[in-house]
């Protein structure tokens, strides 16, 4: 599948989050995503660039803009050095915790999606490819 | 440092989000606001949130945690003017923000912050 | 594959307005619909036709109309049947535009090559080719024209047939008609949650007396939107449920939990007006 334009954000601090928000946004608008599919996506890697944040000790997003006529789409790489999740089934379950927050991080953000997929390597980290289609 | 500031309208705080806010700013909103419920003695707390257009669950928690920290402290929080498209996407994400009463807009809320805190008198 | 064009630039390049003349009445004695386009219209096009062949012919001296030489031809020929397409035209009739050019060429042919036999055959196959391949190219853009045509007027449907109206002030109601899929639910629900900004209203009565049947899927998207609403500081009422959608509902297991329902539009009303001005609490 063509990927028309690549670029990376580093997730290091909470102030990252908000520019992973901004720029997700600004590449989805430029796509014509509907406004709801637009905070759809951006809440989603809100989700998962915090995620990358809290329980991977930080990491990076790689975002394409895909092309497969007539659809377009938008691809987030979430990948991150961190410990890794040892059950990946688990953690994608509802109130699912290990932050202490509400625990709908992995799988509220699948439902925000078209598509999600979770490689994770307890120890080596985790890597979370998402994709938005237009 | 950035903070979100925080008016009062009598026996009501008013609080309007204007800029998407990173973590720590919201954490600060959250200590400012019990601050000011304690040393103004408020009723109520309205947040408007018209101007954001994400709302993650990190913010949905932070609002839900404003809410409880005000009803132990005597105040009822309502939060006005969320956006469809937010609201859709909350849903999808599974946050229903429990307990928290919203209105439409600044008007409503503090008509709805009126109404309860002129029951409560009575009560 | 692509075959040489020995003699057609320079017959064209001759009787360019003898063919444009013969070709221009071929199609309007062929008539049909041809009535709807204006005779200058058509000689405009059919001149540019010529001009275009005549370039890209004499450049590349092959059929092959996949070549850069015939760039402008197939923008033109393009630009002929998306018209078409749009102005109702048939697939046949719009495809007529380049094979009613048969006739006269071949004609011309004739009488310039009448006494080359074999040079003859070979002309009238390249060109034969030729044009077939220019035909089929507008029939191509005649199909994508009318897909598009289709796609905005089912768009325009999908409007038409969720109109959200205003019942009193604030009270808004939605009458849903006709089946409903996914996705044409979604769509509607956005419709009446930013309508509910746009007028204010605290109240809003989604009526599915005219749905013949809910799905688990339907009944989860109506959800939804009582949810959502709910977060937006106004409440949905859902009226209409007719026995046989209770049934499904019940078979189903769906549960509509917290969400109030009516049996009909003016329960709902009602409902709607004891509730007005009394914003809700999520989840309760």
């Amino acid at each position: 599948m063509p990927v028309l334009k690549e670029e990376t954000v580093a997730i290091g601090s909470d102030a990252d989050v908000v520019l992973v928000r901004q720029l997700v946004r600004r590449r989805a608008q430029e796509l014509r995503f509907s406004l709801v599919d637009q905070t759809k996506l951006v809440t989603a890697a809100s989700e998962l660039a915090r995620n990358a944040l809290e329980h991977g000790r930080g990491g990076e997003m790689l975002l394409q803009v895909l092309q497969d006529p007539p659809r377009s789409g938008l691809r987030l790489v979430f990948a991150d050095q961190g410990p890794g999740i040892a059950n990946v089934e688990l953690a994608m379950k509802d109130g699912y915790t290990t932050g202490g927050g509400l625990g709908l991080g992995l799988g509220g953000a699948k439902r925000l999606v078209n598509e999600f997929a979770v490689e994770s390597t307890p120890g080596k980290g985790t890597r979370i490819t998402v994709t938005k289609w237009h | 440092m950035d903070r979100i500031p925080i008016l009062r309208m009598g026996e009501f705080l008013l609080v309007t989000i204007q800029v998407d806010m990173h973590d720590q700013l919201a954490l600060t909103l959250q200590d400012d606001l019990t601050a000011q419920i304690t040393r103004t003695g408020a009723r109520g707390v309205l947040i408007d949130i018209s101007s954001l257009d994400v709302v993650d669950s990190f913010i949905g928690r932070m609002l839900g945690s404003i809410a409880s920290m005000a009803r132990l402290m005597n105040a009822e929080t309502v939060v006005v003017g969320m956006q469809p498209s937010v609201a859709i996407t909350l849903v999808e994400l599974g946050l229903t923000l429990h307990g928290i009463r919203t209105a439409l807009d600044v008007e409503k809320g503090m008509a709805l912050l009126r109404a309860s805190a002129a029951g409560r008198r009575r009560a | 594959m692509a075959v040489s064009l020995t003699h057609l630039p320079r017959i064209l390049e001759r009787h360019g307005d003898a063919l444009l003349a013969d070709w221009i009445r071929e199609q309007l004695q062929a008539k049909s619909r041809t009535g709807a386009i204006k005779e200058g219209e058509l000689r405009e096009q059919c001149a540019e036709f010529l001009r275009l062949l005549r370039e890209a012919t004499a450049k590349g001296g092959t059929s092959d109309v996949s070549r850069p030489e015939f760039e402008p031809l197939r923008e033109l020929l393009a630009n002929v049947s998306r018209s078409r397409g749009v102005q109702g035209f048939s697939p046949s009739e719009t495809a007529k535009f380049v094979f009613s050019f048969k006739r006269p060429l071949f004609m011309r042919l004739r009488e310039e090559l009448g006494r080359d036999a074999v040079a003859l055959a070979d002309e009238t196959w390249a060109v034969t080719e030729l044009l077939d391949e220019l035909g089929l190219l507008t029939t191509e853009t005649y199909q994508k024209t009318r897909e598009a045509v289709i796609a905005r007027q089912q768009e325009e449907m999908l409007e038409l047939s969720t109109p959200v109206v205003k019942l009193w002030d604030g009270i808004l109601a939605l009458p849903m008609i006709g089946t409903l899929d996914s996705n044409r639910t979604q769509v509607v629900m956005e419709t009446l949650l930013e309508k509910i900004v746009e007028t204010g209203s605290e109240v809003a009565i989604i009526d599915i007396t005219g749905v013949p049947t809910v799905d688990t899927l339907v009944a989860q998207h109506l959800m939804k939107t009582v949810a959502a609403a709910r977060l937006m500081g106004a409440e949905c009422i859902i009226s209409g449920i007719r026995p046989a959608i209770a049934q499904t509902i019940v078979h189903l297991a769906i549960d509509l939990g917290n969400v109030i329902t009516k049996a009909n539009l003016a329960d709902a009303f009602k409902t709607a007006l004891d509730k007005r001005g009394m914003a809700q609490v999520p989840g309760r």
